[in-house]
């Protein structure tokens, strides 16, 4: 081993990156490209009457207008219900019903938007409340027809359910009798945005011969080869997509739908080259967003705390399209009781469309917001236990011996070590039982804390690659799938084949890009399964190109190839360590002194795929979504003005079981990153939809839709313990998305303790917490009939209430005032 | 008086010290030209609507979002973009004393205007490296690297203006950007090192 | 990108723009003065304006000046919002428009330009109306110069052709004690929710907002409740929620409700300084 493991080892591509030369999809030289603009639906639900044309395809320079109807053809990861452009009905304001091409872009809007469409408005449902009603609108007439892309999903005809996963575990009747305590509570999240600072952009091009080459900014490259085969029926062969540099991802660009827009848009112009850019309106209205939940938690506890049993329900909003949405509906019922243990597991996991902007991954799959029921349910169970929340989660934490709610026996290599998590925070937060500590007459502060878990849910025989080829001066270069999106996950594998192969890390170089012909098949880049299963396939890589050094080197040493020794970019045999062969001299295939060719070029070759997973039971939920999980448990301490309950975020925490902190400053950046994302999703951000019949959105820019800015950011405190995955290259768990699952949950556990008022719902803007706190505004509805409801520990607190109030939601930032 | 009243017009824009004749439209914003006529991307259309902050380029010292620039309203001043940060070999000495009406430039004292030889006229064939460069470099202060030429530039400009910035201006400055990946501690720390005080 | 072509043109002189602007005109070309730029290019790319002809102030030297005379400040509606604030000619001008939109933006956006903007907030006419400013408008008939006052009703009554050429503000006023809180929902880069400015002039209190209602606004009506020593805090309070010109503005960005509650802090904080700043006064 090299001894790169644990080093700070820059990312590979950091100069590129702050001298402009990182080239994105869209940086590439324009010339020659035509240009092609959408235009969207303005109405949630319509029926598209006609559409004309003329005025558009009259403008000089335009080259095609395109509708649904000239390309039928339905797409999807999973399920196939998902047209390029909406064809007869539009499901969701924001969804494309045009597409113009031009010469420019300048021509290529004004055409898009002298297309004429007359549209019939159609009722519309926003929540999955609305959606789940009896006579509800329905979002899609003939689910029952889509034809499938994975087998174990199960869309419900005649309904808005998309998805559905139970799980069952244990007696409940047993589980209830023996819990002396119980909550009941619902919850609610709206959906939000990725954000990702570089918008959706692809270009297409098709020669004369049927060849297909996308550009894209996508995550999944290999996924636009088999979309692209199967939808427009071209053969895979054909296609080649590229993925330069990508601006970000966060799960949003692992759906594929601008790369279907470019190649139709392509198509449609005799093979021209096209480039299609979504504008930032359009990336937050058309393109994927991050799902909505509602839930139902009901938890008992004995009075010691012991959880008993749980009775949850979950509805994810998947909106008006099901993308991966099918499988974040799985990974939530596989991982619904949160990191604890519970014997007695009822559990019912829908995914419901609404006429939303459709839903995809995005980071950490939903586990922010199944972790945001699980963990406020937790502290309105510790409040009505009167228990110190930590210690209750302490009391429960699932670990080795343990089964899961699908029934995986835990182990410390699957489970990692939650309570060393949970002691670990108890520390770095100086975690104190009692009231909220008083700062001045109006001001408080409070800590709320989260614990979390995730396994990836990835396709039970997901693969990857890694092809290696040496340099004349011995250096390497690293081929994979993997897209270079910011979490540095290439350069993690270059440090992880640095070690291996005994180099040092300046001696891997890594291709960047991804090319469909050149880079052998990864998935895609998500769920943080990287360092896990491209990892595996680097490892298997280097032993191949170990193998063949000590081959070669035995035969040019004249020893065994047990014999040799490899390391620091040296082979040589380790019973004579003076005579040695520098890689340069040998990974090109070795000549002796006399001239003699000893054996051939060294080409490493690593392949992967999971194993051992299997589909869950559609009764019980029984079996294995994911390889392994990784846990922890965070905090963030806040300060709130109790006059208008505006807040700050003082300090946020986070103590992650990594299993290998193989790279300490990356990694933190990853976590405190992730950690970032989830105090501005919990705090500000959400989609928010016009009830005025049309229901288009009305947070469609960055002036509307808001982020954490500079300056707002708390003061953040990381720890990390290490316990191995063991079948993980370096024991190293996933851990690219995991600092946001905990936050909004600590966030709102903190404001509810400042506060002395439970907030059940997202986001946690100030106007949001006087609302809940006065009583004041939209009275919400809870998903459930009122006599099913029990009451919650915290009086006052208003379930699931109306999505549309976060419309009118605000708040007040802290001002600076004085007189001089 | 300047006018430009065809449907298209031939500008010189002052760039990276050089001088760059381009045919643009006068509605044409000063990012598209920059992007698509000049081809330096590393400025990036995050929104183009003033929000995101991923465009800002330095104009006569100070930083301006190129989005909300016209390419005509840039003739007769002097942008620098990140490839041309570290071209003029050091910190760039010109201190402009107010905004939007300097017309002192930070980058103009190199490669005045005749081509630098690099081939591609875009500037930084000096192999220098600005301090911003490297300090952000040094304390990770991007991922996805979208972000980073705009924070880059403001960093630049602010490192021109007020190198003796307190804590609140360095804030104000950069609140002016937004970054997804990283959590902002990362750029403070940037900013700490390329003002050398960490 | 914007789609529309339009003609540009910069003139030296007040004079050469008012003669473009007329010129575009009788041609028949919509045109518009361009400040900094930014309403116009981000409402122009999405179609919501379409400008035959834009003319750009801000190289006039006039319109860029910035100097002390006859007790006044002068300020050139040309002047960057960043040029204004870091001058700190008018702490409380200084104080308002470094709020405005963020520090980049500002370095664009003029202090006309933001006047006249079709956005409602318009926050840097707060302290102009408690200064009792003066503004010179540039018009085809010559130079007017009027009290703010009488031209501005919520937003900027320009007569055809006329553009802010400069803004007055008596000296006296730039250095009085002033107070400025903005609130904005949630995140700081924001429009307000509410803003306040206020000055205390001899133990007086002069007071203006925007965000609260639908335009910004000065109340003397407010004013004189809000210093009546005669009522207590709260009814003083009550009064000055009763005496807004409108109901609070119920809107996407804020309710009303909070908007009110917002308001209502506020102010209480302004008579709170007013106080402190009265015993200060009386102490001395």
């Amino acid at each position: 081993m090299g001894g790169t493991i644990g080093l700070n080892v820059k990312r590979k591509e950091a100069w590129a990156k702050v001298t402009g030369q990182a080239k994105y999809t869209d940086d590439f030289p324009t010339v020659g490209h035509y240009t092609a603009r959408l235009l969207t639906s303005p109405y949630a639900h319509a029926r598209i009457i006609s559409i004309d044309k003329t005025d558009a395809l009259s403008i000089k320079g335009v080259k095609a207008v395109i509708t649904g109807e000239d390309y039928p053809n339905f797409c999807g990861p999973l399920l196939l219900d998902r047209p390029a452009i909406a064809n007869q009905i539009a499901r969701y304001a924001g969804e494309p019903v045009a597409m113009a091409i031009a010469v420019d872009e300048a021509t290529a809007a004004l055409a898009a938007a002298a297309v004429k469409v007359e549209y019939e408005v159609l009722p519309a449902v926003f929540t999955p409340q609305e959606a789940m009603k009896p006579a509800a609108p329905l979002v899609h007439e003939n689910i029952g027809k889509y034809g499938h892309a994975a087998e174990d999903i199960n869309p419900r005809p005649n309904s808005n359910i998309s998805s559905y996963f139970p799980v069952r575990k244990g007696n409940m009747t047993e589980g209830w009798s023996n819990s002396q305590v119980t909550i009941e509570q619902e919850f609610f999240l709206p959906p939000s945005d990725h954000l990702a600072m570089e918008v959706r952009a692809a270009r297409a091009e098709i020669s004369k011969d049927g060849m297909v080459t996308i550009t894209t900014s996508s995550q999944a490259p290999f996924e636009v080869r088999k979309q692209i085969a199967e939808c427009f029926q071209v053969p895979a062969g054909n296609i080649r997509v590229l993925v330069p540099f990508v601006g970000g991802g966060f799960g949003g660009k692992a759906p594929v739908m601008q790369e279907l827009l470019a190649y139709i848009a392509s198509r449609e112009v005799a093979g021209k080259p096209v480039r299609l850019v979504m504008d930032r309106k359009e990336d937050l209205t058309a393109a994927p967003s991050r799902a909505g939940l509602s839930a139902r938690i009901k938890l008992g506890a004995t009075k010691e705390g012991l959880l008993q049993a749980a009775e949850l329900t979950f509805w994810l909003d998947n909106g008006a399209y099901t993308d991966i949405g099918p499988y974040m509906v799985k990974a939530i019922a596989a991982d619904c009781t949160g990191p604890y243990r519970v014997d007695n597991l009822h559990c019912d996991a829908y995914g419901v469309y609404t006429n939303h902007t459709y839903a995809t991954s995005c980071r950490s799959f939903s586990h922010e917001s199944l972790t945001f029921c699980i963990e406020r349910a937790m502290d309105l169970l510790a409040e009505k236990l009167a228990m110190d929340p930590l210690k209750l989660r302490m009391v429960n934490a699932i670990t080795a011996g343990h089964y899961t709610p699908t029934q995986v026996l835990g182990t410390f290599s699957n489970l990692g070590n939650l309570p060393a998590c949970i002691s670990r925070l108890q520390e770095m937060t100086d975690w104190q039982e009692g009231p909220p500590v008083q700062i001045t007459a109006d001001t408080v502060r409070a800590k709320g804390m989260a614990c979390f878990w995730k396994a990836a849910t990835p396709p039970t025989n997901a693969p990857s690659g890694a092809l290696i080829t040496f340099n004349p001066d011995g250096s390497l270069n690293l081929n994979t799938g993997v897209v270079e999106m910011g979490s540095a996950s290439q350069s993690h594998l270059a440090q992880m084949l640095a070690d291996k192969l005994g180099i040092s890390d300046d001696q891997v170089h890594v291709v960047l890009e991804v090319d469909t012909r050149l880079n052998p098949v990864h998935y895609k880049t998500v769920a943080s399964i990287t360092s896990y299963i491209a990892g595996r396939a680097v490892m298997r890589a280097a032993e191949d190109i170990l193998a063949q050094l000590r081959k070669m080197g035995a035969e040019a040493l004249s020893c065994f190839p047990e014999d040799i020794e490899i390391k620091q970019s040296r082979v040589y045999a380790r019973q004579n360590p003076d005579i040695y062969i520098e890689f340069k001299d040998i990974v090109m295939g070795y000549k002796d002194v006399f001239g003699n060719s000893i054996g051939e070029p060294v080409v490493g070759r690593g392949t992967s795929m999971f194993k051992g997973l299997s589909n869950l039971n559609p009764k019980t939920g029984k079996g294995q979504s994911g390889p392994a999980w990784t846990v922890g448990a965070q905090a963030v301490e806040v300060e709130m003005d109790l006059r208008d309950y505006t807040y700050r975020i003082i300090h946020a925490y986070s103590v992650m079981d990594v299993g290998n902190l193989i790279n300490p400053e990356g990694m933190s950046g990853s976590v405190r990153g992730g950690m970032s994302m989830g105090i501005s999703m919990a705090s500000r951000e959400n989609f928010s939809y016009a009830k005025n019949g049309r229901g288009e959105m009305t947070t469609p820019s960055l002036r509307s839709y808001k982020a954490l800015h500079i300056g707002e950011e708390p003061i953040y405190e990381l720890d990390f313990v290490e316990t191995p995955q063991l079948d993980a290259p370096y024991g190293m768990r996933s851990m690219s998305e995991h600092g946001i699952i905990g936050m909004p949950a600590a966030l709102a556990n903190a404001l509810s303790k400042a506060c002395g008022v439970a907030f059940n719902q997202l986001p946690l803007k100030p106007e949001d917490l006087w609302r809940t706190a006065t009583g004041t505004g939209a009275v919400a509805e809870p998903m459930m009939a009122p006599d099913a409801a029990v009451a919650g520990a915290a009086a006052g607190d208003a379930a699931g209430a109306d999505a549309s109030a976060a419309a009118f939601a605000a708040g007040a930032g802290f001002a600076e005032g004085g007189i001089q | 008086m300047m006018e430009y009243n065809e449907e298209r017009c031939v500008i010189e824009l002052q760039v990276n010290g050089l001088a760059r004749q381009v045919m643009v439209r006068p509605a044409d914003i000063l990012l598209d030209v920059l992007r698509q006529e000049l081809g330096l991307t590393g400025a990036k259309p995050g929104c183009k609507n003033g929000d995101c902050g991923a465009c800002t380029v330095i104009m006569d010292g100070w930083p301006v979002k190129s989005c909300l620039v016209l390419a005509v309203e840039a003739v007769g001043h002097q942008i620098m973009t990140v490839e041309g940060l570290g071209a003029s070999g050091g910190k760039t000495s010109s201190k402009s004393s107010s905004a939007g009406t300097s017309a002192g430039s930070s980058s103009g004292n190199a490669d005045s205007g005749t081509g630098n030889g690099s081939g591609n006229g875009n500037g930084a064939d000096s192999g220098y490296i600005d301090p911003v460069q490297a300090a952000f470099v040094q304390a990770n202060a991007f991922q996805c690297g979208y972000c980073t030429s705009g924070f880059l530039m403001v960093c630049h400009a602010l490192a021109n203006q007020k190198p003796d910035a307190e804590e609140y201006e360095i804030e104000s400055w950069l609140e002016s950007n937004l970054c997804r990946c990283t959590s902002y501690q990362e750029v403070r720390q940037a900013v700490d090192i390329m003002l050398g005080r960490s | 990108m914007i789609p529309v072509n339009f003609a540009y043109c910069r003139p030296g002189t007040p004079e050469e723009a008012v003669q473009a602007y007329e010129g575009y005109e009788k041609a028949g070309k919509k045109t518009w003065y361009y400040g900094g730029g930014s309403e116009i290019i981000s409402m122009a790319r999405v179609g919501s304006i379409t400008p035959e002809a834009v003319v750009d102030l801000k190289e006039i030297p006039a319109c860029c000046e910035l100097k002390e005379e006859g007790g006044h400040i002068n300020m050139g509606g040309a002047l960057s919002l960043r040029a204004i604030a870091d001058s700190q000619c008018f702490p409380l001008l200084g104080k308002a428009v470094g709020r405005i939109a963020d520090h980049t933006n500002q370095c664009r956006i003029t202090l006309g330009g933001n006047l006249c903007g079709t956005i409602i907030y318009r926050e840097a006419v707060l302290p102009l109306l408690l200064a009792e400013a003066q503004v010179s408008l540039q018009g085809p008939s010559g130079v007017r110069r009027l009290p703010l006052q009488e031209v501005f009703d919520g937003r900027m009554q320009l007569l055809p052709g006329e553009f802010i050429l400069k803004v007055h503000v008596p000296k006296r006023y730039a250095s009085m004690p002033y107070f400025h809180v903005k609130k904005a929902p949630t995140e700081k880069i924001d429009y307000p929710a509410v803003s306040l400015a206020a000055i205390i002039e001899k133990g007086r209190l002069r007071i203006a907002f925007a965000g609260i209602c639908t335009y910004p606004f000065r109340s003397k009506e407010m004013e004189e409740a809000l210093n009546d020593t005669g009522m207590t805090i709260e009814q003083r309070l009550n009064k000055a929620v009763e005496l807004l010109p409108e109901e609070p503005a119920d809107d996407a960005h804020c309710s009303r409700g909070y908007r009110q509650l917002l308001f209502e802090n506020m102010v209480g904080q302004a008579l709170m300084e007013l106080s402190k700043a009265s015993e200060a006064g009386a102490g001395a």
